[in-house]
């Protein structure tokens, strides 16, 4: 077929078969008729009731707070100790057993723990394990950029005295930041599924808590509503994240487009 | 050059056993109360006692094969499919959509859903597993197909080689290190939402034995059975990481730079 | 920006390099890269320096700016030993792409150096600009370097280390990179500037030709273990052109000179099989 053919079957299919999938599934629940899985219709409508804006500020909001901070610090912890871990191989041959344990371990192990430990399960309880593991990936990445960069750029600058705070704070972090961005953003699709886990686990406020509750009571609808309504929001998140990102490293894109590798 | 190799060693060895001491010491002068944070020796010896049973190992294996089955079945459907959509521009844009709607569900979120259909069983264990791994590796092989040097598939065609014949020679090689590299990030996947369905459904596994402990307030087998898990987990990673280091040796990426 | 040149005793050179070496390693897997490296440049002067591909040339030049410390021997600028890159000095890489940060304007690049030097706001600004004017590249100051050709980039690090004020100018086959249309257009910048900010320079290639273009004086190296086989003396007229220069016989007689050295340099001592007296 020619190009442009080509080109519009294409777009129609983008359109077409989001629809179809949709219609489909709206078809068969009719024809299941069955109570577990509810029409999605039913479930936009009730998606709407309850989060647009009802419910909102009781369980959206402390649940986007407990994301915000706990990647927030962990964010913050990754470049500050990635930092010093990439430029001196000797902490970084302490470290890594450390990193590498911590890494590995499925973060639900620690979530008792981190009940016990904190006597608590409340907003520090969510956001320290939150917090801990989402550190990791953006810690890796750091220390793998600040590895990878190139050692001319540090050369030049030792060459016209540049202090060592500014080689790290004009040098050594916008060269890593396309790396550390990479880790954030993994960080933060692991900070929405911390806080599903941890407020299902054990919780008295929140999305996963409403997860929770819904099924223990079984508010079948309210439940699908809920699923849909975490789904949206790692949507949405990554998607502010995917944005700001564009702005931050437009020069970067610029640069690989223009340097053949 | 002795010396430096030495030093490798020896490095990370002290790290952990200046950790470990720092943990007893935590313990053993009160900062942390004992019942919050058992001593390390209590937890290794409770560690040691619970690998001599055998319900230990049996919840073990449980876990180990919840995460294979998982990663198995993952395999089984992501690589397929992600190379049909990988070659076909036009399947991937027609299903560009929904896999960006069902990729960043947290697989989580699933198991109330679980609980109603399939039940506080293996199955619901295997289908969170492998919803979880389904993705990385998807995404992973169509990159890696699409990836492929149009350069090395336009040599092939012009010395006649048939299409089938082109993605058995020239694409999937070409793309074997990323389906390895989103199989290292699935197992890291499947291994959390195993344990994740037997923690909170109580489904037989390590998880299990977790939410048990935890119920009871056996404090001393909690951290006990966390240790063990962490472990299982480096296990796989390192096994992992080592499969994906063999399989990306010819790629440039791992080549040293020649001087 | 005032000539750098005020200031000096003119009784003590400006570079002194004494019996420098640099050696790699220890024992019987040692690398002697440099072996025994003696000169002196005076201030004003531009010398070249030339010598077989792999000769430690830009070992060398990275001892001098204080980038390497050597194994033996000193540096001594103006009287004062080199232990860290000195503040008079600044170095002009051959990988101008790698040595320009992608991610600020070429105005905040050549700025970089100046950041941490007590001087106002304006005053930097100033430098910048006149900086870029001496290289050509004011209306580029807020593009990035990898939206410029390589030769502007190449300008580029030129003016950040012309905004540095320095009163000598190392450069590392700062034109290796770079096409031979435009490298005959920034050999002569890099004369211009010379002659309009009276830096001294010293200026490391594997290119003949322009070696004897460029220079006052040549210093030729030999192999490893790097040691100064010749001073050549340049007395080309100034100021130089790429045409009549280059036709004068006087250039083709002392580029034939480096060439021969350089040449007899490229055979590894081992498989000489003539007589000591010969070659």
């Amino acid at each position: 077929m020619s190009a442009r053919t080509y080109r519009i079957t294409k777009v129609a299919a983008e359109v077409a078969v989001p629809i179809l999938i949709l219609v489909g599934w709206q078809l068969w629940t009719i024809s299941a008729d069955d109570p577990k899985f509810p029409k999605p219709t039913t479930i936009l409508d009730k998606f709407q009731e309850l989060w647009l804006f009802a419910q909102f500020g009781t369980h959206v909001v402390p649940s986007l707070e407990r994301i915000g901070l706990g990647f927030a610090i962990a964010v913050l912890a990754g470049v500050a100790l990635g930092v010093p871990l990439g430029l001196s191989s000797v902490a970084r041959k302490a470290a890594m057993p450390h990193i590498e344990y911590w890494r590995a371990i499925p973060p639900p192990a620690l979530l008792p723990i981190s009940i016990v430990l904190l006597h608590s399960i409340g907003n520090v309880q969510k956001v320290s394990f939150i917090a801990f593991f989402c550190l990791f990936p953006v810690l890796l990445n750091t220390i793998d950029g600040v590895r990878g960069i190139e050692p001319t750029l540090i050369e030049t600058a030792r060459s016209y005295g540049v202090p060592w705070h500014e080689r790290i704070a004009r040098i050594v972090l916008p060269a890593a930041l396309p790396q550390i961005v990479a880790g954030m953003r993994n960080s933060l699709a692991l900070a929405v599924i911390m806080m599903v886990l941890s407020e299902y686990f054990s919780s008295t406020s929140g999305v996963g808590y409403v997860l929770l509750i819904s099924k223990n009571t079984f508010q079948l609808v309210p439940m699908w509503a809920a699923i849909l309504l975490i789904g949206v929001l790692g949507y949405v998140l990554n998607l502010l994240f995917i944005l700001a990102e564009r702005r931050v490293l437009a020069w970067h894109r610029g640069w690989r487009a223009a340097t053949p590798q | 050059m002795q010396a430096r190799k030495a030093l490798d060693y020896s490095i990370p060895l002290l790290s952990v056993a200046a950790a470990l001491g720092l943990w007893e010491l935590v313990s053993q002068t009160g900062t942390i109360v004992e019942r919050d944070l058992p001593a390390m020796s209590t937890t290794v010896s409770e560690l040691w006692t619970l690998v001599q049973t055998s319900s230990f190992w049996i919840a073990f294996g449980q876990t180990v094969r919840g995460w294979a089955i998982g990663l198995g079945l993952a395999a089984a459907l992501a690589i397929p499919i992600g190379i049909a959509l990988g070659s076909s521009p036009l399947a991937a844009a027609a299903f560009r959509v929904p896999i960006e709607f069902l990729r960043p569900i947290p697989s989580a979120a699933l198991i109330p859903l679980l609980f109603l259909t399939l039940g506080t069983n293996i199955r619901s264990e295997i289908f969170l597993a492998t919803f979880g791994a389904f993705w990385p590796l998807l995404v992973q092989t169509m990159y890696g197909v699409r990836d492929v040097d149009p350069l090395a598939v336009d040599t092939a065609r012009s010395f006649g080689v048939g299409p089938l014949e082109r993605l058995y020679r020239i694409t999937l090689p070409s793309a074997v290190p990323y389906i390895v590299t989103g199989a290292r990030i699935s197992s890291t996947v499947a291994l959390i939402l195993a344990f994740t369905a037997e923690l909170f459904m109580g489904i037989p596994g390590l998880g299990q034995k977790v939410n048990f402990a935890e119920s009871f307030g056996l404090n001393e087998q909690l951290y006990a059975l966390a240790l063990a898990t962490g472990f299982l987990g480096v296990a796989i990673h390192f096994a992992v990481t080592r499969v994906e280091r063999w399989a990306l040796r010819w790629h440039p990426s791992q080549r040293e730079a020649v001087a | 920006m005032a000539p750098r040149l005020a200031g000096g005793d003119p009784a003590i050179a400006m570079l002194e390099i004494r019996h420098l070496t640099k050696t790699y390693g220890t024992g019987e897997t040692a690398t002697h890269a440099i072996g025994d490296v003696s000169f002196t440049i005076e201030a004003g002067e531009f010398v070249c320096v030339v010598g077989p591909s792999g000769c430690g040339k830009t070992t060398l030049l990275k001892c001098i700016a204080g980038l390497l410390r050597p194994s033996g021997g000193e540096v001594l600028l103006r009287g004062r030993r080199v232990v860290e890159p000195p503040e008079e000095m600044a170095l002009v890489f051959q990988e101008y792409s790698r040595s320009l940060m992608p991610w600020a304007s070429v105005r905040n690049n050549v700025l970089l150096p100046l950041r941490h030097k007590p001087l106002s706001k304006r005053e930097r600004m100033s430098l910048v600009e006149e900086a870029l004017g001496a290289v050509g590249l004011v209306r580029f100051m807020d593009r990035y370097p990898w939206q410029l050709s390589g030769g502007m980039q190449q300008r580029v690090a030129i003016a950040r280390a012309l905004a540095y004020q320095p009163s000598i100018l190392l450069m590392d086959e700062p034109f290796a990179s770079v096409d031979a249309q435009t490298r005959g257009d920034l050999e002569d910048l890099v004369l211009r500037v010379r002659e309009e900010f009276n830096i001294t320079i010293l200026f490391v290639t594997h290119d003949i030709d322009e070696s004897v273009y460029l220079s006052d004086r040549i210093v030729v190296l030999t192999h490893a273990p790097t040691e100064v086989k010749e001073l050549i003396k340049v007395d080309l007229p100034r100021p130089r052109d790429q045409i009549e220069t280059k036709e004068l016989t006087e250039f083709a007689h002392l580029r034939a000179h480096v060439y021969r050295l350089i040449k007899r340099e490229q055979v590894p001592a081992e498989t000489l099989t003539s007589s000591p007296a010969t070659g």
